[in-house]
């Protein structure tokens, strides 16, 4: 199941994605609360290539962990409403029984979830819980499916595995329990791997050994992956395409090269804005956002990003239409009515992009 | 692990000794108690000053106070004591008291687990809804119902009004395997019913809270079964407390404190024994029976604790590092 | 700076044991969490303390705090030694020193309305009490860009960020000259942290404050600090001036965790070579023996395992560091693509 990696182009260049593996159109989440419906995930749409790691970034509260869940059918509970569609190789996953959307998980797409240190069972041997993985899709032997975990441990640069297998998760520390779940993931060889936060509760130098292990399962393997992350240093070091998520509603989205580069959206602006950078002499003040994301519950209407944007006219009381406003760019889209030049002015702060704390 | 052994007997002896000379102090401290109304008692109604006097000679009753806790612990374990109202062998009494506690206790155990578990997970699996509803109305009413009283209603109802069972008393699995259970029916349900309740809501409870737990999200992210998921893996965790739970509880009635229970039914075991000797504030018996319950306080505390170290393999016996 | 450090810290250890016995419990072992660690903070100044899991920062601050009694070891606040003084002693002291902590869900009080949490300290103190504490405390909460209103209001009721305001309030309102704030903005978003950082920044001119700022996010410790002191397994292995810190790192140890921050920055990141360290980092309860760092160290040597290096001067402004290969001038390693002063 292992499709050719991309012929050897770097990370970044703008490759139109053939979009034939996951397609997400226009996806909705809402569930039912004490007060009130709350909107996680409002109208969503993206598409996933082979070998193709995307990026939803986004704060808490953006939409972008349900979006992600919802995909392998983890939020399906009484109180959900889901729209739209996701279509997995061309199979509507949406409107799957329980049943067969277990064949899916786990053996087509895969997840890992941010800690580590509470995502395996803490009384069963860490090998216990990947065999239970690929037995629970397969009839393999045990013996065999042992094998294959001490593999996929090896695979993920873990040590002495044939020992570490028998391990407890409390003997392992966090990177090493992270790398495991990522050995339990693709224990099963699936094309799509979604990383949910993967490596924020971790240090930054275990941090980048996730990140280089990510990218280097995508460039041998082939393994697609969807990579969901609030820390853009992340992004840039192995994205190739990015997608801006805010208040439950897809904002920006373009190659990672667009998407730093030329940033349409004033959230993005201040995204990148606020990132302190360790090559570049430091800003006298951190710029910031000023106020608080949204209330999901009764978000703002016309643009959501209103009450909080410099740069709020007239027309954004009308709520702005995700489209690619430039030319030359036709993948890039963003929600913004502003035109292409107003951006690129507006976004200059002391040299650098950002969003300015007054229009 | 063995170290672990070692301190916990050591503690086992310290807890066995403590508690003697408690109720030693207690039974010469309260009014009504000690050795002079001990002698009144035994010497009879008509008793004379002389005769009394005798009775104490007899008994030790003129020795110190420290010397009479001796002599006493040392007919517990030569297993000669006997008590002071009956002149019967303590030890033996007791010896003929256990099958009846054991099966009781034993009997009442199993169930109380089985149905306990399965209400347990019943109600936490539909949680919310009709099922959880009427079993947890269910585990209410068995918490609060006073064990005299259901006692009392079962006899009345299902043995006397209609003679389904029998009215008491225990028979010996040897001497008639069908009727030993039929005369434990009642009593086994008797004493099952509060613990039923109690331990189906705190599985219950334990279950919702590791519903929430991430390694639970996750193993359903692996493409495990509803069925799998909720055994292999709430369960399994949800279970730990439990065990606790069930080793202190089960300590408490085989060491004799199913007194009600047995004395309703008539059972003749060690809790009765131990009801009628504090009615009669016959001392040997009261010490004996005591060190017998605290005995498997002890035990099963440590039972408890190894089964604990090896459901969760994160505890590990004996050693006190915090890490970060 | 010839002024008199706010803190002096000599020498500072703690430890803690681990205990196992039959009947009495004996020492077997101990995690070393702090081991000899010196630095002094100034008046007015911000000392960032930076490191992974496991170094011992945190243990640090409430050993400086005397939140934990230290096992050896000099603290002394303004001249005075602090260290091993009795609770009684220390209660005067404790106006003066103040903590800011990592998760603005865990502590608060989740019973008491935000009025009370800010306010006790005060009241505890005897500064204010009845209609005072009530002015005085609602005037925090505006300083910190809360409202009054939220006087009355429970923790549950904010965000992550507005939480975080509620205990800097609550640091404030014994207005202290020292405040250790241990990772205060780590739980929260990368916008709202802008926001926190600012706040932090503008009360310390307004107020006169010095603050030890802990972060494992080395931008984050760069935007705040004058100095920044790099902590490995419970030892400083780096000390200097924040921005000579990040263009010229001595110690190996801070070079790779410069090196593995990700740069927000496509083109950079494809033009820079990365230095990834391998392994964990090892065990606080039996460290590595002589140069804790020499088991992943791309520099280490014989000596390395056999002799401990001291913090000694390496750059100018104080910078020191303890290494026996400190990084030269000329072999430094690019940090992040296109370094400019």
């Amino acid at each position: 199941m292992s499709a050719r990696p991309e012929s050897g182009a770097p990370a970044g260049s703008a490759t139109i994605s053939d979009g034939n593996l996951l397609n997400v159109a226009d996806l909705s989440v809402r569930f039912a609360t004490e007060d009130g419906l709350l909107k996680a995930v409002d109208g969503v749409s993206f598409d996933v290539g082979s070998s193709e790691i995307l990026a939803i970034v986004g704060e808490s509260g953006s939409g972008k962990s349900v979006t992600a869940q919802t995909i392998m059918g983890l939020t399906r509970s009484p109180n959900a409403q889901i729209e739209g569609s996701i279509r997995f190789r061309d199979k509507e996953l949406t409107g799957l029984r329980d049943a067969e959307l277990q064949d899916v998980r786990g053996k087509e797409i895969a997840m890992v979830f941010q800690d580590p240190m509470t995502s395996l069972n803490p009384v069963y041997r860490v090998g216990r819980q990947i065999v239970e993985a690929i037995r629970s899709h397969s009839e393999v032997p045990a013996e065999e499916a042992r094998e294959k975990a001490i593999e996929m441990l090896a695979a993920v640069g873990i040590p002495a595995p044939e020992s570490r297998v028998d391990n407890f998760p409390h003997e392992f520390s966090g990177g090493m329990r992270q790398r495991a779940m990522i050995a339990m993931g693709l224990a099963l060889e699936p094309s799509l791997l979604i990383a949910d936060e993967p490596s924020t509760a971790l240090d930054v130098t275990i941090q980048a050994q996730i990140i280089r292990l990510i990218q280097r399962l995508n460039q041998e393997r082939g393994l697609a992956v969807i990579l969901i992350t609030h820390d853009l240093g992340v992004v840039a070091e192995i994205a190739d395409r990015v997608l801006v998520m805010y208040a439950g509603k897809a904002v920006e989205q373009g190659t990672l090269d667009e998407i730093f580069y030329d940033p349409q959206h004033p959230y993005t602006w201040g995204l990148l804005g606020s990132l302190t950078r360790l090559d570049r002499p430091r800003p006298r003040r951190l710029p910031q956002i000023k106020g608080l994301p949204p209330s999901l519950l009764a978000p703002p209407t016309g643009c959501s990003f209103r009450p909080r944007c410099p740069h709020a006219f007239g027309r954004c009381t009308e709520p702005p239409s995700l489209e690619a406003r430039l030319s030359e760019a036709p993948q890039h889209m963003d929600r913004c009515w502003k035109s292409p030049d107003e951006k690129r002015e507006l976004r200059n702060v002391e040299g650098r992009i950002g969003l300015r704390s007054e229009a | 692990m063995g170290p672990f052994i070692a301190r916990r007997l050591v503690r086992m002896v310290l807890v066995l000794f403590a508690v003697s000379i408690l109720v030693f102090l207690i039974f010469n401290v309260l009014p009504g108690g000690g050795t002079d109304a001990a002698a009144r008692r035994i010497a009879g109604k008509n008793a004379t000053p002389q005769l009394i006097a005798n009775v104490r000679k007899d008994f030790g009753f003129d020795e110190s106070l420290p010397q009479q806790y001796l002599t006493m612990m040392k007919q517990i374990f030569s297993g000669s004591l006997v008590s002071y109202q009956s002149q019967l062998n303590v030890m033996d009494q007791i010896k003929q008291g256990i099958p009846a506690t054991f099966s009781l206790c034993i009997g009442a155990a199993i169930i109380w687990m089985a149905f306990g578990v399965l209400f347990g997970y019943l109600s936490a699996v539909h949680a919310g809804r009709l099922t959880d509803r009427g079993l947890t109305i269910l585990a209410l009413a068995g918490i609060s119902l006073p064990v005299f009283w259901l006692a009392s209603i079962l006899i009345v109802y299902l043995s006397q009004k209609i003679p389904i069972f029998p009215n008491g008393d225990f028979v010996p699995f040897q001497d008639d395997p069908w009727q030993w259970l039929v005369h434990l029916i009642l009593p086994w349900t008797t004493l099952a019913v509060l613990f039923v309740g109690f331990y189906s809501r705190v599985l219950r409870s334990n279950m919702l809270d590791v519903m929430d737990e991430d390694y639970v999200r996750a193993a359903r992210a692996k493409g495990l079964g509803e069925h799998q998921v909720r055994t292999r893996h709430v369960l399994r965790n949800a279970l730990i407390p439990i065990v606790t739970l069930f080793g202190l509880d089960f300590a408490a009635v085989i060491g004799g404190g199913a007194i009600i229970t047995e004395l309703i039914f008539n059972l003749n075991g060690v809790g009765q024994y131990a009801a009628q000797s504090i009615g009669n504030q016959d001392l040997p018996p009261i010490m004996a029976v005591t060190l017998f319950g605290a005995f498997f306080v002890v035990l099963f505390n440590t039972l408890v604790d190894v089964a604990y170290a090896y459901l969760d393999p994160r505890i590990r016996l004996g050693t006190s590092a915090e890490l970060a | 700076m010839a002024a008199e450090p706010l803190l002096e810290v000599s020498n500072l250890v703690k430890h803690f044991p681990i205990k196992e016995g039959l009947l009495i419990e004996r020492e077997v072992a101990r995690v070393e969490a702090v081991d000899d660690v010196s630095f002094s903070v100034q008046p007015g100044e911000t000392l960032g303390l930076v490191g992974e899991s496991g170094c011992g920062k945190s243990t640090l601050c409430r050993t400086i705090l005397q939140l934990l009694a230290p096992t050896s070891g000099s603290v002394r606040f303004e001249g005075r030694e602090i260290a091993g003084l009795s609770h009684r002693r220390l209660r005067p002291l404790r106006r003066e020193m103040q903590m800011i902590f990592q998760d603005p869900y865990a502590s608060l009080n989740p019973r008491k309305r935000v009025g009370q949490i800010v306010g006790d300290p005060l009241k505890l103190q005897g500064i204010a009490s009845g209609a005072e504490l009530r002015a005085q405390v609602q005037e925090l909460l505006e300083r910190v860009g809360l409202s009054s209103e939220h006087y009355n209001r429970y923790p549950h009721e904010f965000s992550g960020g507005q939480r975080q305001r509620i205990g800097i309030a609550r640091a404030l309102a014994l207005r202290p000259k020292l405040i250790v704030a241990d990772e205060p903005v780590s739980a929260l978003d990368v916008s709202i942290q802008a926001q926190i950082i600012n706040l932090l920044d503008d009360l310390q001119d307004e107020f006169g404050l010095t603050y030890i700022f802990v972060a494992h996010d080395l931008g984050v410790v760069r935007h705040v600090s004058d100095r920044i002191a790099v902590m490995y397994l419970g030892k400083v292995v780096e000390n200097a001036p924040a921005d000579r810190l990040y263009s010229h790192p001595v110690h190996p140890y801070t070079a790779a965790l410069l090196s593995a921050v990700p740069i927000p920055d496509p083109r950079e990141n494809r033009a820079r070579h990365q230095t990834v360290l391998e392994g964990d980092v090892p065990s606080p309860i039996d460290p590595p023996s002589a140069c804790r760092f020499h088991t992943r160290c791309p520099r280490a040597t014989e000596i390395c395992s056999s002799e401990e290096p001291e913090l000694k001067t390496h750059g100018p402004d104080g910078h020191l560091a303890a290494c026996h290969h400190p990084l030269e001038e000329a072999s430094r390693p690019e940090v992040a693509g296109s370094a400019s002063a």
